[in-house]
């Protein structure tokens, strides 16, 4: 039965070329335009770490003074030096990490390459277990590296690939700012995004090149990259930002047991009471947790633009189902005559229902496979932006089963109400009028 | 032609009536809030910065092994460093003027802070008085950038500091711009007026005025202080350098190209890459190409829009000439011209439109508020809508008028024949 409705549906289509290309050109510039921007969406508000994600948590703390003080609002977003050591030493989470940005002048052995400057990562040993980094060669520094102020860098395998020709530069020297640095590993393929753990560094940045323990870049005074705010008389120059009141640091823990995340929470405004009873904190506690996830919300992290932007490709798409609809309706109706014929000879009404929705869902996978074809060139197009997330832009299987799914479901919405209107004739009217 | 068969043939086909009003509605709805986005964008753009943009470009450059303490002694080195550069650049023959500066207008990197009457009321990193960016540079800046001088006098040599990058300490004279002035002394009268910089207890003097200047950033954050400048006599010495160069009229390609060269000549220790030198209309044309993008893509999402829906009017009024084929046979051999069969199909589709076009005036408006509290959108203007309306109605009767015309030369035999 199918097949026949099939090649009724295809007969019918052909009949009227014009009017076929019109509804199937609709629905595809809608379900285009919109499959590329929920693409982009999708992409953009991604998760960055998959399957670890739930177990991250990023606390917030209030250390500043009275001065512009409201009750309940939202506390400084990086904390400052001593809360951060204080919670790192703490160790109240399964694992935490200390780390802000930083850009460091390479000097390369080979006299070929110029000093250049690099983006670098100043943390502590969790860093890469806590995100679960890939490493190519070598692996992450220790705790104890941390304590002894060890020399070491972790670098990326593009950094590892232009000094060293991608070859195990473990155990290799890399002189940055004047010092000479152990390479203890090299990074495999890993670019999160967003670039969850500073924000601030541009929401879709790339990886920093460079990775070192935070002490080793406090004892070499290296140059610090990214937002800091201060209050009081705070603002110190930044050879002394571990006892200025300022917060530029971000601090991130792991916690397994969704159990856990209440004890932690209870342990920060406990933290909290007690710098205020030491005087430190003036304000009582405000203290936040949030998940990897929501901290992404909190920060807006999808640009506006983008929503923006989805909102009209959804709009465009209602447009182009109204037309498809109003098309229909006309099409189905005016061949009341042959399905007249087909009722009197004893087709039920679901038969002929059936065999309208049909001819709908022939339109919308017509449509649908234009439609992803506009789609690439959509995303082709998104990629040639120069905005950090324009790169990012690819179709993936799920957005590709998604985009005929949409289509022809969009098509068989639109195929509804015509169709029922088209199989509440009467047979009788029909052939008395022929 | 009274209207009342024609709407009474209307109720005959409510559904298709219905869909094409409820289209153009939507249509309506979002090109009108599309074009106004289009609109904003625009003016955004356009909007001058207040700098003479032409023959003007800035280098960016950091010096490699330079000191990088803030003690007094690796300040001078520092300012010898740059003084070097600043002379090296002003002997170049194609350069008309040269000035440090931490910043240009579009540049999106600031050094921003708060202005008040009183002293010590300000606190670091707290915006209680008036908002305002510092551009940090010396006395050719006015010269250099193009700035007017409304009021007051330029800064003079003898005026010009220096200082680390780090260091506190702010100046003892500065120039505003006039919105800035204005704002803190609203009689207009800020000339040669005391204010006090970033909380300080040291008293500033404003010493002259200039008519515009626009802040670096242009993200939405600095819409509340974008003509609020202050211009610093002051040269920062840090490990890297700004130089806005003015090249004289129509050398502007040779003078960039020239700076590279001469600043390693100069001093080889230092990194410049191919983003050091920028033109400022590059610099222009990066800061705005995201608004430029969204208002090319939403021109072409309405213009699309608008073909759909006039493709959607001609696709249905040809179903509708079809069906009622017969009856404008029969209309026509009573009687009816050619043209009051065209007229009745147009006026049918006027009145169709001016539904549609009523729906989604309200439905515009609706749009706009939900806009207006999701993203930062501005009331939308009547007259965007109204415009909007003359549109539809216009493109609903070039839509319709092939169709229409098919309907008039429906000959009036069709009537004998049978169906």
């Amino acid at each position: 039965m199918f097949s026949y409705y099939l090649d009724l549906a295809l007969r019918s289509l052909r009949r009227n070329k014009a009017l076929t290309a019109l509804m199937v050109v609709a629905i595809a510039l809608g379900i285009g335009a919109s499959m590329t921007m929920l693409t982009v969406l999708h992409v953009l508000s991604g998760d960055p770490l998959p399957g670890k994600s739930q177990t991250l948590f990023y606390p917030q703390l209030d250390p500043r003074d009275k001065a512009d003080y409201e009750a309940g609002a939202e506390p400084p977003r990086q904390v400052t030096w001593i809360d951060g050591m204080n919670l790192l030493r703490a160790r109240r989470a399964d694992r935490q990490a200390l780390m802000t940005g930083g850009a460091v002048p390479i000097q390369p052995a080979q006299s070929s390459v110029d000093p250049f400057f690099s983006d670098a990562r100043y943390t502590t040993a969790d860093f890469f277990p806590m995100f679960d980094t890939p490493f190519r060669y070598g692996r992450g520094w220790s705790e104890a590296d941390d304590d002894a102020r060890s020399r070491v860098v972790v670098i990326t395998s593009e950094l590892n690939d232009k000094l060293f020709g991608g070859r195990d530069s473990t155990g290799q020297i890399l002189r940055m700012k004047d010092t000479a640095f152990r390479i203890i590993g090299v990074l495999g393929d890993w670019r999160p995004n967003p670039h969850f753990y500073d924000l601030n560094m541009g929401d879709y940045s790339g990886l920093e090149s460079v990775f070192l323990p935070l002490s080793v870049s406090r004892d070499l005074h290296l140059p610090l990259n990214g937002s800091r705010n201060c209050w009081g008389d705070g603002g110190s120059d930044e050879a002394h930002f571990e006892t200025a009141s300022c917060v530029w640091l971000q601090f991130w823990v792991q916690i397994n047991e969704p159990a856990k995340v209440a004890d932690y929470r209870n342990f920060l405004v406990r933290y909290s009471q007690e710098q205020q009873a030491l005087g430190r904190f003036q304000r009582s506690p405000n203290v936040r947790l949030s998940g990897l996830m929501q901290w992404l919300d909190v920060n807006k992290v999808v640009p506006s633009d983008v929503r923006l932007q989805t909102w009209l490709a959804l709009g465009f798409l209602l447009v182009c189902l109204v037309n498809t609809v109003g098309l229909m309706l006309a099409k189905f109706l005016r061949r009341s005559g042959e399905l007249g014929v087909r009722r009197a000879l004893g087709a039920s009404r679901q038969a002929v229902f059936g065999q309208l929705l049909v001819e709908s869902a022939v339109i919308g996978l017509a449509g649908g496979v234009f439609g992803l074809l506009l789609a690439f060139v959509g995303l082709w197009l998104v990629r040639r932006q120069p905005s950090d997330y324009a790169a990012l832009a690819h179709m993936d299987l799920t957005m590709l089963a998604a985009t005929f799914a949409a289509a022809i479901a969009a098509s068989l919405c639109a195929g509804l109400l015509p169709a029922w209107r088209a199989c509440q004739i009467t047979p009788a009217l029909q052939l008395k009028s022929q | 032609m009274t209207l009342h068969p024609m709407i009474a043939a209307l109720r005959r086909h409510k559904a298709g009536v219905v869909l094409i009003a409820l289209q153009i509605a939507l249509t309506l709805a979002i090109v009108c809030n599309a074009v106004f986005i289009i609109g904003q964008r625009v003016e955004r753009v356009n909007r001058p910065t207040g700098l003479d943009e032409s023959n003007l470009f800035l280098v960016s450059q950091q010096w490699v092994g330079a000191p990088s303490g803030d003690d007094p002694a690796s300040v001078e080195k520092l300012d010898s460093l740059q003084q070097a550069d600043l002379a090296a650049l002003r002997s170049l023959p194609d350069v008309a003027s040269v000035t440090p500066i931490n910043s240009l207008p579009l540049l999106n990197s600031s050094w921003n802070g708060a202005v008040d009457l009183k002293p010590g009321t300000t606190g670091q990193g707290s915006f209680n008085g008036t908002r305002t960016t510092y551009y940090f540079s010396d006395e050719q800046a006015l010269s250099t950038l193009g700035l007017h001088l409304v009021a007051g006098r330029n800064f003079t040599v003898a005026d010009v500091q220096h200082r680390g990058f780090r260091d506190q300490g702010e100046p003892s004279l500065v120039i505003l711009t006039k919105a800035l002035g204005d704002k803190l002394f609203p009689k207009g009268d800020a000339l040669g007026k005391v204010i006090f910089l970033n909380g300080a207890t040291t008293p500033t003097t404003i010493i002259g005025m200039v008519e515009r200047m626009q802040v670096p950033g242009t993200g939405s954050w600095t819409n509340s202080f974008v003509w609020n400048a202050t211009l610093v006599p002051t040269r920062l010495d840090a490990n890297f350098a700004r130089y806005a160069i003015r090249a004289k009229p129509g050398r502007l390609d040779a003078a960039m190209h020239a700076v590279t060269p001469t600043l390693y000549a100069a001093n080889p220790l230092r990194v410049l890459d191919d983003d050091s030198v920028k033109s400022f209309a590059q610099i222009r044309a990066e800061a705005y190409r995201a608004d430029v993008g969204m208002a090319i893509l939403m021109g072409v999402v309405c213009l699309i829009l608008l073909a759909v829906t006039a493709a959607g009017i001609v696709g249905l009024t040809s179903f509708w000439v079809g069906q009622r084929h017969r009856q404008i046979g029969v209309r026509r051999a009573l009687g009816a011209r050619k043209i009051d069969i065209l007229h009745y199909f147009q006026i049918e589709n006027l009145v169709i439109a001016s539904v549609g076009a009523v729906i989604g005036l309200m439905l515009a408006i609706g749009l706009n508020l939900l806009l207006m509290q999701s993203f930062e959108m501005e009331r939308l203007p009547v007259a965007y809508v109204l415009a909007g309306i003359v549109m539809v109605l216009a493109l609903g009767q070039g839509a319709v008028f092939v169709p229409a015309r098919r309907a008039s030369n429906v000959p009036p035999v069709v009537a004998t024949r049978a169906a």
